[in-house]
């Protein structure tokens, strides 16, 4: 019969943060950054259909660096927790504190228990009436929750561009100034090569816009979002009002035409 | 609502974490039945008099559906609620109309809304509305034992149809059959007079303001011949819910909006009860 090696617990739970930190490291950059009139999600991803950033709740945003299945259920576990909540109680009663709580325990508990800690990194932001009461939690692998203030950044060059927040974010930032900011510190190498380009068709941009009803989570794509991050173009912050054309309310593009009217059945 | 249950401390339960569903429903009859309007025990007999919801009118026009309720809830022979609502948004591009028993319906509507916009989140992408329509017909199916006890719910849902541009209307009976209704349709107690007004008023490719004016004008006869249903109440300054719903998608009337409708409808009849032209 053989026997098990020993292992010091020390040292067990050092191997498995090593393990779950170099898988989040081998994926691409999130930013979360305040702008005045909500909060923004920059993360680079060429896919248009696999999410890094998503709706929760009314005034609550999900993002995630690291392993897609992994963070995809727990995304699919928030917004199950939301919804319940939220049905059970009332629509105001959903909040990124308890929802950053349940990840936190849930984190935790995978990374002690089961055979391999989760290689992700999570964001639960809310947006207030204020820029003061904006909230944004950061989950890692072992379950750490961080209250931060203005911005985070996650995934392989993390690191590197919380310095270049900490250098250049300032509260009360336009969103095109701060999506602006955002890509200019992606598109960096952190391997210290020459800067990268990065198309707005490579990027996945959301924001959560303090100043919408009911549902604020809105994502950016097409000649809008070409515009927020062209210098030469002035505009520098959403609409008021939602795409006039059919199809899902959570999109904006910028596209002003207005949809095709049917033509009546019989007349 | 129970968090605690199962794995570690503190941990969301594993319902949470289950994949392959997204249906809001399927995953609270696992983790908290009791939150479903379907799974409660019921009382061997007894009736109760509980609010009733009465009239619902829906019809189609040239780009899409009007949808539209009197307020009035019912209870034996007195009215219990004067301005409740029983016309609600399904979504951004479909609504729910209600008649029957009027706590379990708002509940079902409740259940319904989160629903569709758990799928939408979950899956990223609107449901059908056919597929809506046919949510809301295994809610409806579940309800059958309370609907044999009295209880039942009967809906209405219409919507604007993204692929061919239309707007469509679904009715369903007690046991969930869900069967899809042409031009125009009308359920609840005065819903035989409002059907008998449509018939009559309703037009092909009829412009909104007109497809206003007829579901209007509809509940106003059902409120002529139905008791359980509200009329006009000038009064009170109640006036019906009336939702448009078309290529931009779902929005309420305003109250001024509706009070000009209404009083143009009762000058009108003013000498001419029964509306003759």
């Amino acid at each position: 019969m053989t026997m098990p090696f020993y292992v010091s617990p020390e040292q067990l739970m050092k191997d498995r943060a090593d393990y779950a930190r170099k898988g989040i490291a081998r994926g691409r950059s999130v930013v979360v950054l305040g702008y005045d009139r909500g909060i923004a999600f920059v993360a680079e991803n060429p896919s248009r259909a696999l999410h890094k950033v998503s709706e929760i709740y009314d005034r609550i945003a999900f993002a995630a660096a690291g392993k897609y299945n992994e963070f995809e259920n727990l995304r699919v576990a928030g917004v199950r927790y939301a919804d319940l909540r939220g049905y059970s109680y009332d629509r105001s009663d959903v909040t990124a504190r308890g929802l950053a709580n349940a990840y936190a325990q849930t984190l935790g508990t995978v990374f002690t228990q089961e055979s391999k800690p989760y290689e992700v990194e999570i964001v639960v932001a809310e947006v207030g009436q204020s820029a003061e009461q904006d909230q944004i939690y950061r989950l890692t692998y072992d379950g750490s929750v961080a209250d931060e203030q203005g911005f985070i950044a996650m995934g392989g060059a993390g690191e590197q561009i919380t310095t270049g927040l900490q250098e250049r974010w300032t509260p009360g930032m336009s969103l095109g100034n701060a999506l602006g900011l955002a890509v200019d510190l992606l598109r960096q190498d952190p391997a210290g090569g020459p800067e990268r380009t990065l198309a707005p068709t490579q990027l996945e941009v959301a924001v959560l816009d303090r100043a919408r009803p009911r549902r604020t989570f809105r994502r950016l794509v097409g000649p809008l979002l070409d515009a927020l991050l062209s210098s030469a173009d002035s505009t520098m912050d959403l609409p008021a009002d939602d795409d006039p054309a059919p199809g899902r309310h959570d999109t904006l593009t910028g596209k002003s035409k207005p949809p095709q009217r049917p033509k009546p059945d019989r007349s | 609502m129970n968090l605690r249950s199962g794995g570690g401390e503190g941990r969301l339960p594993a319902a949470f974490m289950t994949t392959g569903s997204s249906s809001f429903t399927e995953f609270i009859g696992v983790h908290s039945p009791e939150l479903l309007p379907s799974r409660r025990p019921l009382p061997l007999s007894g009736t109760f008099d509980l609010p009733h919801g009465t009239t619902i009118v829906a019809l189609t026009y040239g780009g899409g559906i009007v949808m539209a309720g009197d307020r009035r809830a019912t209870m034996g022979n007195l009215i219990a609620n004067r301005d409740m609502e029983k016309v609600f948004a399904a979504d951004q591009y479909s609504a729910v109309g209600i008649a029957g028993t009027a706590g379990l319906a708002i509940e079902i509507v409740k259940l319904f809304q989160v629903e569709l916009e758990h799928y939408e989140k979950i899956e990223g992408t609107l449901l059908s509305l056919e597929g809506k329509a046919n949510r809301l017909a295994t809610m409806i199916r579940s309800n059958l034992a309370m609907a044999m006890q009295g209880l039942s719910v009967v809906p209405m849902f219409a919507g604007f149809d993204l692929p061919s541009m239309t707007g469509r209307i679904f009715s369903y009976d007690v046991s969930g059959g869900c069967y899809e209704e042409h031009d125009h349709h009308s359920v609840g107690s005065g819903s035989l007079f409002a059907r008998g007004a449509m018939k009559k008023l309703w037009h092909p490719g009829m412009d909104s303001p007109a497809a206003i004016r007829v579901a209007v004008e509809a509940l106003y006869d059902a409120a002529d011949d139905d008791s359980a249903t509200g009329g006009p109440d000038l009064s009170r300054r109640i006036w019906p819910t009336l939702a448009v719903v078309d290529a931009e998608g779902l929005r309420f009337l305003d109250d001024d909006s509706l009070a000009a409708v209404v009083e143009q409808i009762v000058a009108d009849r003013r000498g001419n009860p029964g509306g003759a032209r």
